[in-house]
Formats: C-alpha cells, sequence, structure tokens
C-alpha cells in the first residue's frame, strides 16, 4: 500500500469515491441478478424534526425472505458530529453505503479542512445512491433517510431519499421500509409544532412499536432478551444515542398504557 | 560538464535545508494526555498542524504547496488503509515509512529536492504509548517518545525545549515549555501567532483537537 500521490489532472481532490476508482477498488459494483428473498433486508426507520433538533429511530430486525436473520441489526448512525443516517433494504449494500458515506464526510474534512454543508452531505449521499442504481435495479434496493443539525439555521432538517438518487426534504417528521407506511401514521397523529425531545422519544418508540404491531418485517421491543428500538437525537451537541435502559423504561410505559387502554 | 555525485548531493541538501531554515519552527511533544502539535504560523486558513486520522496528527513546515500535498496524501493512504482493514490497522510508523519512501525516492531521482520537515505523530491508547516521527527532507526518518523540532533554529530550540519538556506535564505547562522554546528570549508569541493542537486520550475516537481562540488565549495566560 503505497502513498497516494497523483498529477495535478488527475488529482481526485476531497473525493473518497474518487479516490477508490483511481486506486482500483470500485466502491460500486453490480452483480447478476439472483433472487432477492435470500438477502439480509433492514426494515422501519424514522426521523421526527423537534424543538432542538431531530430524532433518528429504527427497529432491529433483519429479515430474509420469511425468516428473522437478525435480532439485533443496527439501522441508525451517526454520519458525522452532527449528522446521522438510517437505512431501509438490502442491509449488506445499505452497511457498506454507510460506511463509504461516513468515511466520504470525514476524508472531505479533513483534506478541504473544513465540513460539508449540511445540503452538501444530503447531495453526497444522492449522488451514492445514483452510483448503486443499476444493483438496485437488480433486486440490491437501498433507502436512506439523513437527518442533521444544520448550524446555519439553528434547525434539525430531515431529507429522504429514491433509489434512484431522488432527495426529498422534509419539514417535519419521515419514516421509510415495509412499517414506514404505519410509523408515519402514529407520527403524523402525534406531532405538532415546537415538540420536545421527551415527547418526539415518546411518539418514536409509539410508532415503531405500532409499526411492529401490523408489518412482520418490522420487530417489536423484545423484553425476554432485552432488544429495544434504537433512539437517537442530533443537536447543537452532536450526535448521542439513547441508552437502552432509557428506551426500555420508556417501552415499559408504553406497554403500561397499552394495556390499561385495552 | 561532470559533477560528482557527492557534490550532487551535497547541493540539493543545502537547497532543501535552506528553504526549510527559511520558514519558522514547529514542536511536537508528548505529555500526560497525549501529543502536543504547536506551530508558529501567523496565517489563519494556511495550516501547519492537521489531523491524519484517529490517533495520528500531521505538523509540516517549509515549502506549503510540498507538504501540503503530502499531508492530503497521508490522509489519502490513511483512510484507504481502514476502508480496506480496519480503522485499528492504521498507524503512524507505517505512515512515516510511506513518507520516507516518497521523500527518499524524490531526492535521489528529481532535480528538485523537497523542501518540507515534518513531524507525524500517534497518540498511544496508554500512557508513555505515544511516538513521534521526525521526517527529513531526503528520507531519513528518526523516532522519539519526547519531542520533536522541525523548521529554522531547530537546534536553538531544541536546547531550550530540553530544559523545560517533561511527559507528565499537563496541557498549560507543555504548551508553556513549547511556546517559550518557540519564542526565545527575545520575543513573546501571542494566540495570534500560533496554531496549536492536541491528540488527547478523553476525545474519543477522533483525537484531533484544534484549541483555537480564548481556549488558547486562556491557557497561554
Amino acid at each position: 500500500m503505497t502513498l497516494p500521490i497523483f498529477v495535478p489532472g488527475d488529482d481526485p481532490g476531497p473525493d473518497f469515491v474518487g479516490l477508490l476508482d483511481r486506486l482500483g477498488v470500485g466502491a460500486f459494483e453490480s452483480s447478476a441478478p439472483f433472487d432477492a428473498a435470500q438477502i439480509t433486508h433492514g426494515t422501519t426507520v424514522l426521523a421526527i424534526r423537534y424543538s432542538d433538533g431531530v430524532l433518528m429511530a429504527g427497529d432491529r430486525r433483519a429479515t430474509s425472505g420469511h425468516l428473522i436473520s437478525h435480532r439485533s441489526i443496527q439501522k441508525v448512525f451517526p454520519a458525522d458530529n452532527y449528522s446521522g443516517v438510517a437505512i431501509a433494504g438490502a442491509a449488506g449494500p445499505a452497511m457498506e453505503m454507510v460506511r463509504l458515506f461516513q468515511l466520504q464526510l470525514e476524508h472531505y474534512e479533513k483534506v478541504e479542512g473544513s465540513a460539508l454543508t449540511l445540503d452538501g452531505k444530503a447531495n453526497q449521499l444522492s449522488q451514492m445512491l445514483r452510483n448503486h442504481l443499476p444493483a438496485a435495479m437488480q433486486g440490491l434496493m437501498v433507502v436512506p433517510l439523513f437527518a442533521g443539525f444544520d448550524p446555519r439555521t439553528g434547525l434539525g432538517r430531515l431529507f429522504q431519499f429514491d433509489v434512484t438518487g431522488g432527495r426529498y426534504e422534509e419539514r417535519d417528521y419521515a419514516a421509510i421500509g415495509s412499517g414506514g407506511l404505519h410509523a408515519s401514521t402514529v407520527v403524523k397523529l402525534r406531532h405538532h409544532d415546537g415538540i420536545g425531545a421527551d415527547e418526539a422519544i415518546d411518539v418514536a418508540i409509539e410508532a415503531l412499536f405500532q409499526a411492529a404491531d401490523e408489518d412482520i418485517a418490522t420487530g417489536g421491543p423484545d423484553t425476554v432478551r432485552g432488544i429495544y428500538p434504537v433512539v437517537a437525537l442530533i443537536t447543537v451537541d452532536g450526535f448521542e444515542q439513547l441508552a437502552d435502559d432509557d428506551v426500555a423504561t420508556r417501552t415499559g410505559t408504553l406497554l403500561d398504557h397499552l394495556r390499561g387502554a385495552s | 560538464m561532470y559533477v560528482s555525485p557527492e557534490q550532487m548531493m551535497k547541493d540539493k541538501a543545502d537547497y532543501a535545508r535552506k528553504g526549510i531554515a527559511r520558514g519558522r519552527a514547529a514542536v511536537g511533544c508528548t505529555y500526560a494526555d497525549g501529543v502536543l502539535l504547536c506551530a508558529e504560523n501567523p496565517s489563519n486558513t494556511l495550516r501547519k498542524v492537521s489531523e491524519i486520522y484517529d490517533r495520528i496528527g500531521f505538523v509540516g513546515v517549509g515549502r506549503y504547496n510540498e507538504f501540503d500535498q503530502l499531508r492530503i496524501s497521508g490522509v489519502r493512504h490513511a483512510d484507504f488503509k481502514g476502508y480496506s482493514f480496519s480503522r485499528e490497522d492504521v498507524n503512524a510508523r507505517s505512515l512515516a515509512n510511506q513518507y520516507a519512501q516518497a521523500l527518499g525516492h524524490n531526492f535521489t531521482h528529481e532535480m528538485k529536492p523537497l523542501e518540507v520537515e515534518m513531524l507525524v505523530a500517534e497518540m498511544s491508547e496508554e500512557d508513555g504509548g505515544d511516538q513521534l516521527f521526525h521526517l527529513l527532507y531526503d528520507g531519513t526518518v528518526m523516532d522519539t517518545t519526547s519531542f520533536v523540532v522541525i523548521g529554522g533554529e531547530a537546534d536553538a530550540i531544541r536546547e531550550r525545549i530540553e530544559g523545560t519538556w517533561s511527559r507528565e506535564a499537563d496541557l498549560g505547562s507543555a504548551l508553556g515549555s513549547s511556546v517559550d522554546a518557540l519564542a526565545g528570549p527575545d520575543r513573546q508569541l501571542a494566540g495570534d501567532d500560533l496554531e496549536v493542537a492536541v491528540l488527547a486520550r478523553q476525545n474519543g475516537r477522533r483525537a484531533f483537537r484544534r484549541i483555537e481562540g480564548d481556549d488558547l488565549d486562556g491557557l497561554l495566560a
């Protein structure tokens, strides 16, 4: 592994994917068609804007066809200090895309000496999805959510994407994956302007619970093994994932409430 | 006209040394929490001190465009290595060797040697394991665990810091002894004249932090 030095005309600049191409390691290879049911899929993730920033959450289940392939997979990741990315779709390429995305943001920051803007980061993710399109057309769909704290406006912002790299900024919330429809209905009914962190966390946990109730590919809270959704808050203080104990307590409260209501 | 190899190498070395001696100096030293990197640099945007990877920092002096290109290739080398293997497999020793290869190759094969002197520092998770690699224009590489001075008037600065440096020093006193050594007896350096960063064990995965503005003034006061 020698020192990568390029002549000025061929220099990839702060682009890590461009660097990989020049080093002969294509980041986005397409493959032959195959049976999509054999591939591990991750499911429901959501993002909610609230008063201090933005929340991201995801269930923990991964499926292959009708089988549960993992019970405690992570689908919500920090992208850098002030943003996060959550994934739905084929788990292998999605994880790889997250890793590449995280590296790209850090690589840019180190080479250029300053971080990308939030829009710049979202645009990078769009480009990665566009590069991934040939594989998506063969069944390896990856759909991410991107959210972050924008220091220029002092607000949380969130973006949805489609497989072609289309980027759609949402105002208040978004949910994707097989249980996304059910989750977003719950969030839609309970979201309001000025919603605080505490309430947003409870809404996210209930949304994922209700999605798991309706959708077999979404995992509900697993009190036997102690597996609960991943919930992360992104604010002016950065990306912070909630402790499992906290989510477990809140899930307990939700379950008590539902028992009382039935 | 015949020029003997000895004379050619000597001329190149003199040329490189002259170029490096014109620039202001920088100091890297270990302290209680990790590594302190401190350069005399009046510019706020053209950096001498930079982050390479999680626990690896870089300082370059001499010709800016030359050491900056080496810095960027170091970031690329580290990020690519971490992507191919794992983040723990990236270390300063291998990077310093790559730099030494590139500098040595350039010195022997190109007309103009690179007018740069560099420091590659790695913070260790354990106390006392920090390493500093000192690289010269001709590919010479030296390693130490105490301090390194690069740039103009390095010998005088080295003598000054030798008397005050201590591995157990806290950040304030490590910075004090570095800045006093850089300034010498007749000058005073303020926050605006300095570029300071640390690789500190309490900083989490990316250990590199710049110390700027009020934080820096507070430590210098």
